[in-house]
């Protein structure tokens, strides 16, 4: 049976090399001093996505960023490892977007490639760290969603089987499909870019990279399809202005400081409703949330 | 993100040098397959880019994944269960990853599913995968072999057996006995012709290097009653057809993830390579020439290692209240090991490019009749590539064993400790000046390179390259270096006595080396603008001079008749 796979992905600064100038006067963050990569978790959702390919052949595994357009490079990466293409989602419009925007604007672009049978991404990315994306496409899209996947251990008669990873141990799920599947850092790690995808994809490119490019490239790129990384804006996957960008997201930042963490504590405790309302009490005593 | 090809800007300045644009437009035929191949270049620009973008790939998984495995393959090693070698778990991962990047069939045609790269970045990813893990180098390394499939064997065999290797099946040369090693000549193991032309082997081979792999080249005596080399033929033995069990594996020093095998051939069923009773005279020759320029990779990637270990440690490690490095004793060493690694891969390059000269006009000439002069120029570069190579390997491994044991010196007595990667380079480095022809027996082949003058030739080629004015004063020195060698030459040449000559010609050889390798680094210090080799050239001069002085002196004060004193009672 052949899938056809989008796996969503985003181009993320490298927080895991974080030099002394990461972090500007303002507390946000200089992008211009952190190299680009592929999120490491959606690297992993990638490498499933990869083996579902593998186990069905004539399966399409595309990639689908929101971003810069230079997030085109994830795309290619991507490639480079087993992908067959990608979407970058890209538009002034969409830019400020909070996880409630990015969701919605997502699952508008999921919508308009409309054929698919799973979504993979990775848990969370390294910038925000939120893992909320992922589950909030599945909830716009109306379809189930099984988070913290370490491996997908079979997928046959319109299910799929995963193994997630819990704080103190695994649980095997079955899902019915299409479904969003988020993959954890402790899954299988992606295999390595192959030497002849690179070198027959290289001059991939989407349509906002292509003005810096040779004539030679251009003209390649004109010559093959699959050298065509589409673009495509908030209007062309019909979104509302509102529910996207600045406009659709509710979540302000209001200030940001440089925490040292250092709590070495934790607390372990029961499934029961009476010590949950404690600690939720307590946490809005000591003002952590609320 | 460690990565092996980027943190090191040496292999990206070899990469493109001048010689290159020449290699790849005749290994790409003008670039004509471009039609054909989407992974064809379409200039030299587009290929050059593609060779970066492949080390890039090397590097990243070289510096990610198989130095990580290292330490744990050194430990682990291989085992034999049942006749069949099981890699440490760490070869397993590395080798997947290897055939996932598609690394495997670097140098083989497209046509056979390989990337059809020159010899030189074929050769520049064995020194970055030897600096991650020496042992594995030899595993990955040997599709190798493929070249000589590629060149001896018929076209429906390269069809069958290259693409497999491209795809990542393993390859080993089965040459060595228990009463053949530097001489081959004695080879037993039986070849018997059945009537359906397929051959059955029969017999022993020891020290075989990744001796469980899938498709071996096996050296096998095909003519009953011969007793020489004349006898011997070259087959094709594929593991799918059974008949070779693995007996044992050696308990080695070093390379302890590389498994080394003693195999037992009963009636396996094999297949002729090439034509009867070329096996060792031209086959295993030309074999043999290709694994020496790896084991020469090899040595740089080592040395490579030993050297950052040092210096990194050097750094470190503090005593009587400053870094160790900023003590004479230790910066000299950390100064010569640089020099002599920079040195070695100098000469191993230019090894490579002659390589790559001589190996693309010998397969453009299977296509169409050379001009005169192609031919001129394919005989010119043979001859060149045959006077480095043995150079390269022997001298190369030298200084990458001379390298790891300052390593360790660097290191004190953590040095000796297990606790430190310096140990394990050091049993890694020893076999490097051993196989594939010892030190010795590649002196025995660059010797006459220096009778006929092919050194010097190159030394008068080199001399003529214009140099900035800052490095006049250096050329100089070398010139004097080659007057000082060509009257040591003269000195010896006058007696015609062969023992003699065999036993100053470790001496000679090595004056040429020094001489050859200190005229490389100048014009690899000419052609870089950043001056990273401006260093290693003027203290490997330095170093040259004493050592030309040295081996001068000694001819110059040694009576023919004085070898005697050498000999034990």
């Amino acid at each position: 049976m052949s899938l056809n796979i989008i796996v969503l992905a985003k181009q993320v600064p490298d927080t895991r090399n974080v030099g002394k100038d990461a972090m500007k006067e303002d507390g946000t963050i200089n992008r211009a001093a952190l190299p680009a990569i592929f999120n490491p978790e959606d690297l992993n959702a990638l490498e499933q996505a990869l083996r579902l390919k593998e186990a069905n052949p004539g399966s399409k595994v595309t990639l689908l960023t929101m971003g810069l357009p230079r997030a085109a490079e994830i795309i290619r990466e991507a490639m480079y490892r087993g992908a067959d293409g990608g979407i970058v989602l890209t538009d002034r419009v969409l830019g400020g977007a909070d996880t409630l925007a990015t969701s919605y604007s997502l699952a508008q672009a999921v919508k308009k490639i409309g054929d698919f049978d799973i979504i993979l991404g990775g848990r969370q990315a390294i910038d925000g760290d939120t893992a909320q994306v992922g589950p909030q496409i599945a909830e716009k899209l109306g379809i189930p969603q099984v988070t913290y996947a370490e491996d997908i251990l079979d997928l046959k008669d319109g299910y799929v089987t995963v193994l997630r990873r819990l704080e103190h141990g695994v649980e095997t799920v079955k899902a019915p499909l299409p479904c969003v599947v988020t993959v954890t850092g402790s899954a299988p790690e992606c295999r390595p870019r192959n030497a002849f995808r690179v070198i027959r994809y290289k001059n991939a490119c989407a349509a906002g990279e292509l003005a810096g490019k040779s004539d030679d490239v251009k003209a390649r790129v004109a010559a093959r399809p699959d050298l065509q990384i589409p673009e495509w804006s908030a209007a062309f996957v019909e979104a509302d202005p509102t529910q996207i960008g600045m406009p659709g997201s509710p979540t302000k930042v209001k200030a940001i400081e440089n925490v040292v963490f250092t709590a070495k504590e934790s607390l372990c405790m029961d499934n029961d409703d009476e010590k949950i309302e404690n600690l939720v009490k307590e946490l809005i005593a000591n003002h952590t949330i609320g | 993100m460690a990565n092996f090809y980027n943190d090191n800007p040496a292999l990206k300045h070899h990469l493109t040098h001048p010689l290159m644009e020449k290699i790849v437009e005749l290994r790409e035929r003008n670039y004509t397959e471009a039609d054909k191949f989407d992974t064809a270049p379409t200039d030299y620009a587009d290929a050059l880019d593609n060779y970066d973008r492949v080390l890039d790939i090397v590097g990243d998984i070289c510096g990610e994944t198989i130095a990580a495995n290292a330490e744990d393959v050194d430990h682990q090693g291989p085992r034999v269960v049942d006749g069949r070698v099981e890699y440490a778990d760490g070869t397993v991962k590395n080798l997947d990853v290897c055939r996932k990047a598609g690394l495997m069939g670097m140098a083989m045609p497209r046509r056979f599913g390989g990337l059809n790269f020159p010899i030189t970045p074929y050769i520049m990813a064995a020194d970055i995968v030897s600096r991650a893990d020496t042992g594995f180098e030899n595993l990955w390394g040997l599709q190798d072999c493929a070249e000589t499939i590629y060149e001896f064997a018929d076209e429906d065999q390269k069809q069958r057996f290259i693409t497999r290797v491209c795809q990542g099946e393993t390859m080993s040369m089965d040459l060595t006995e228990p009463d053949a090693g530097s001489d081959l000549q004695s080879v037993m193991l039986k070849a018997t012709e059945q009537p359906d032309g397929t051959w059955r082997l029969n017999g022993v081979k020891r020290f075989i290097t990744n001796g469980d792999s899938d498709i071996h080249l096996v050296l096998a005596r095909s003519e009953d009653g011969t007793k020489d080399g004349r006898g011997l033929s070259m087959f094709i033995y594929d593991k799918r057809d059974g008949g070779v069990t693995v007996r044992r594996i050696e308990n080695k020093m070093g390379i302890k993830g590389s498994p080394t095998c003693e195999l037992v051939f009963k009636n396996a069923k094999a297949e002729l390579c090439g034509s009867r009773r070329l096996g060792l005279i031209k086959y295993v020759m030309a074999l043999m020439n290709g694994a020496r320029l790896g084991i020469a990779a090899q040595s740089v990637g080592v040395s490579e290692l030993a050297y950052r270990e040092a210096l990194a440690y050097a750094r470190d490690r503090r005593q009587f209240g400053k870094a160790i490095i900023d003590f004479p004793a230790v910066f000299e060493m950390l100064a010569v090991m640089k020099a002599k690694l920079d040195a070695s891969r100098s000469l191993l390059y230019m090894t490579a490019r002659y390589v790559d000269i001589y190996k693309v006009y010998e397969d453009i000439a299977k296509e169409r009749t050379l001009t005169p002069e192609e031919r001129k120029e394919m005989k010119l570069y043979t001859r060149l590539a045959d006077a480095l190579t043995p150079m390269a390997k022997g001298l190369g491994s030298e200084y990458c064993n001379q390298n790891a044991y300052d390593c360790i010196q660097i290191h004190g007595g953590s040095g000796f400790m297990k606790d430190y990667a310096c140990e394990r380079i050091y049993r890694d480095a020893r076999i490097t000046s051993i196989y594939e022809g010892t030190t010795q027996l590649q002196v025995v082949a660059a010797i006459r390179h220096v009778t006929t003058g092919t050194y010097k030739q190159l030394m008068d080629l080199y001399a003529e390259t214009e140099v900035k004015e800052e490095l006049k004063s250096v050329r100089d020195a070398i010139l004097e270096m080659v007057k000082v060698y060509d009257d040591t030459v003269a000195r010896v040449n006058e007696v015609k006595d062969t023992t003699y000559l065999d036993f100053v010609a470790r001496r000679l050889v090595e004056m040429a080396g020094n001489i050859i390798m200190s005229f490389l680094l100048l014009l690899d210090a000419q052609r870089d603008e950043a001056g990273m080799f401006d260093k290693s050239l003027r203290v490997y001069v330095k170093m040259a001079q004493a050592e030309i002085a040295k081996h001068f002196d000694f001819i110059a004060n040694f009576r023919p008749e004085q070898v005697d004193l050498y000999r034990a009672e």
